[in-house]
């Protein structure tokens, strides 16, 4: 078994003829299933623990605090704790509720992130899922989550959730345009709705660099939009504290609640992802045609850090919008993404396909 | 029929779902109730319940000297609680004939304008909470510490001072009361424009703002409004520029007003009254003068048979003491005119038809703090 941090791909391979050396293919499958499966659900557990642990650490540096610094080296457990007290927290039941879905709708929230991490390129060879129409199976799975939301809201059998509820509603399927469209105008670039190969093709320059203007345009829209999409401040309206309490998940408590707040954070991880992937050049190192020597030195680094970097400085800048900017209302947001944002991303598209035709890009 | 059917039937007909905001809820500053008729997000009508926090404080005046009411006017705005004090003790000095000495004067003025100062940096920090700009809180609230600082070397108190009593102050300054305060106006000229560039100038926060709960200058005179949210309309309402007490005939001032009248004029007005203050201070903290602080007072005192009032500029608007007096060492009657009171008034008319997210911002900027209204 070679183990080789720069390409996965023998370790993979090494794993799966190994198994399929010992027992029928049918249980190698499963057996292999079972790992992937395990393996990301700890990499969730971890990631949506730190990300939380982020949050409160970069909050605290914008607001002049320190944050958490009781639990471990500077805090570094406090997320942990906190896990423990939710798990252990009494699950309040809610007269009239409707039991049914309000114990289902976290379910369905955490499985449509659960479900959208798998197809997202890690590094080289490290890739659970690798569709041909990856993109489209992200855009389609992370928007279930939305009506994990909408449940949510409605089976509290309370007016403030079915209040976030309906918002959330409204925000999410309009923005999933704005999101859709503007990973679009970069498949049009890149030719192939593949997340490998849109990887590979950023071997020579990342699509943010190649595609001209369009491609930074693109990414701005993507960047507002995702934000909008995953609830997140300035467009947390469906959670907006200050009007409607705590929106759809106000009535739940203890472990449920905590998967609400998990699926958030693990949204904002997916959505920076993606946003690596396709702009950034995912897990690719830094690279600029023609200069073998600079490519040579921006190979050392490891395609996995390449990766979680530029997650987390997509991750610090949704963050950083978070804690700046008051809420927008409920009709500015529509308005920002009809009026603005909908018509920028159409003329983009048909901008990227003049440029594209044209062999104007990179 | 009863109340649910009422409201199921007028859910069916006419779209309409009540539903209570408050008397547990973030952006009504305490225990504010606000029973509202949405139809969607739109606001069709308001009524604010009060009585969550009322504690019959007019009636419990009868039952005590005039120096334990002192203790009870901060308990009504806790934000400005030396100016409450104040303008009880000035109304007992002035039933008296007692003239204070100019230090006393002195020293009140620059607490009171401290005190506005701390409660302004406070409705910032909660304003910005209301529109959801979390990191607001924290600015203010960081420099609100350093006024509560003054206030604890000074009388021992951070936020219920009670260190006027009927003829001067409790004790005299602390020795570093001067150089304090100087170090602070030095600090805060530098941090209060951090203000505008984290909320002032930013355009969500003037999107949801400009233009968004307009009330004209006649209504606000018919409510009462009074500080900030009267003088963001045009009404020129300030009680320290009309008839002015302690030592503001000596400062000069400009009286912040707009002619606007919505809730961003109601902003601008707060953050231009924080600059007030500040000069206000410098103008004061240098020259004031030695002397006594506090005139010799009898323990008990009585005031002469008559009715009083006293009205002073609390960091709110207008607080009016209303004092009837029989002779004896207890008041026989006692009326606050508080300013949250009269805001409260003409929110309805502000917050019709607007959003819920509008009304939100609507109340913030008329900052509320209920155990005034609710006395």
């Amino acid at each position: 078994m070679s183990f080789n941090i720069y390409d996965f791909t023998s370790f993979t391979k090494s794993i799966d003829e190994g198994l399929m050396a010992v027992m029928s293919p049918f249980w190698a499958v499963t057996i292999e299933m079972i790992l992937i499966g395990v393996a990301i659900l700890a990499f969730y557990a971890v990631v949506g623990l730190y990300l939380v642990y982020a949050e409160r650490k970069i909050c605290a540096f914008m607001q002049c605090r320190i944050g958490p610094n009781r639990v471990g080296p500077y805090g570094f457990f406090q997320t942990i704790a906190d896990l423990i007290k939710l798990l252990l927290k009494e699950l309040i039941p809610i007269k009239n509720a409707d039991k049914l879905l309000f114990n289902i709708a976290p379910f369905i929230v955490i499985i449509a992130s659960f479900m959208a991490i798998a197809a997202i390129p890690f590094a080289k060879g490290l890739h659970a899922m690798d569709f041909n129409i990856g993109v489209f199976y992200v855009m389609a799975v992370s928007s279930l989550g939305v009506i994990g939301v909408l449940i949510a809201g409605w089976s509290s059998n309370n007016k403030y959730s079915l209040i976030g509820a309906m918002r959330s509603g409204a925000q999410i399927v309009s923005y999933e345009l704005s999101v859709g469209l503007s990973l679009i105008t970069v498949v049009i670039l890149a030719g192939t709705l593949q997340f490998s190969a849109i990887v590979e093709g950023q071997a020579t320059g990342w699509f943010i660099f190649k595609g001209h203007i369009p491609a930074v345009i693109a990414f701005l829209v993507f960047l507002v939009a995702s934000t909008a999409e995953t609830n997140r401040g300035p467009f947390d309206l469906a959670e907006a504290e200050s009007e409607l309490t705590a929106g759809f998940h106000t009535e739940y408590s203890g472990i449920k609640f905590a998967f609400f707040f998990l699926a958030e954070y693990m949204n904002m991880f997916i959505v920076a992802s993606i946003a690596a992937t396709v702009f950034l050049g995912g897990w690719m190192p830094f690279h600029i045609g023609g200069w073998e020597a600079f490519n040579h030195i921006m190979d050392f680094i490891p395609p996995f850090i390449w990766y979680i970097g530029k997650t987390a400085f997509v991750i610090f800048l949704m963050m950083w919008f978070k804690w700046t900017f008051p809420r927008l209302r409920i009709d500015q947001l529509l308005t920002l993404e009809w009026k603005y944002l909908l018509p920028i991303n159409l003329f983009n598209i048909i901008l990227m396909a003049f440029i594209v035709l044209m062999g104007w890009h990179f | 029929m009863n109340m649910e059917e009422a409201n199921i039937q007028s859910l069916i007909e006419e779209q309409e779902f009540t539903i209570n905001m408050g008397p547990q809820h973030p952006s009504t500053h305490g225990v504010l109730r606000l029973i509202l008729k949405l139809q969607g997000e739109m606001v069709r009508e308001v009524k604010p319940q009060l009585g969550y926090i009322h504690r019959g404080i007019e009636k419990m005046c009868e039952k005590m000297t005039y120096q334990q009411i002192i203790h009870l006017t901060d308990r009504l705005d806790y934000f400005s609680a030396h100016i409450l004090n104040e303008a009880v003790c000035l109304n007992v000095e002035r039933a008296l004939e007692i003239e204070v000495p100019d230090r006393v004067k002195y020293v009140r003025t620059i607490l009171d304008e401290l005190n506005r100062l701390a409660s302004h940096q406070l409705w910032w920090c909660a304003y910005g909470m209301d529109l959801g700009a979390l990191t607001t809180f924290f600015y203010g609230l960081r420099d609100r510490e350093k006024i509560l600082d003054i206030f604890e070397e000074t009388c021992g108190a951070r936020l219920l001072f009670s260190f006027n009593v009927p003829g001067g102050l409790m004790y005299d300054i602390h020795p570093n009361f001067q150089k304090r305060i100087k170090e602070f106006i030095k600090y805060f000229r530098k941090k209060l424009p951090e203000y505008d560039a984290l909320l002032t100038g930013n355009p969500i926060m003037q999107e949801r703002t400009i233009g968004i709960g307009y009330i004209s200058k006649e209504d606000a005179i018919n409510y009462g409004l009074t500080g900030p949210p009267g003088r963001a309309s045009g009404f020129s309402c300030d009680v320290r520029a009309h008839q002015p007490y302690s030592a503001y005939p000596f400062v000069k001032f400009n009286e912040a007003l707009f002619t606007e009248g919505d809730t961003f004029h109601r902003y601008k007005v707060r953050i231009a009254e924080m600059w007030e203050s500040m000069s206000i201070i410098e103008q004061l903290v240098d020259n004031i003068p030695e002397g006594d602080y506090s005139v010799k007072m009898k323990p008990v005192i009585k005031l002469p048979e008559g009715e009083y009032y006293q009205r002073v500029e609390a960091a709110r608007g207008e607080f009016g003491v209303y004092i009837v007096s029989d002779g004896n060492k207890t008041p026989f009657r006692m009326k606050f005119r508080s300013p949250n009171f009269c805001n409260l008034a003409p929110l309805h008319i502000l917050s019709i038809d607007q959003k819920i997210a509008d009304l939100v911002a609507i109340s913030g900027s008329l900052d509320f703090v209920i155990p005034d209204m609710d006395r």
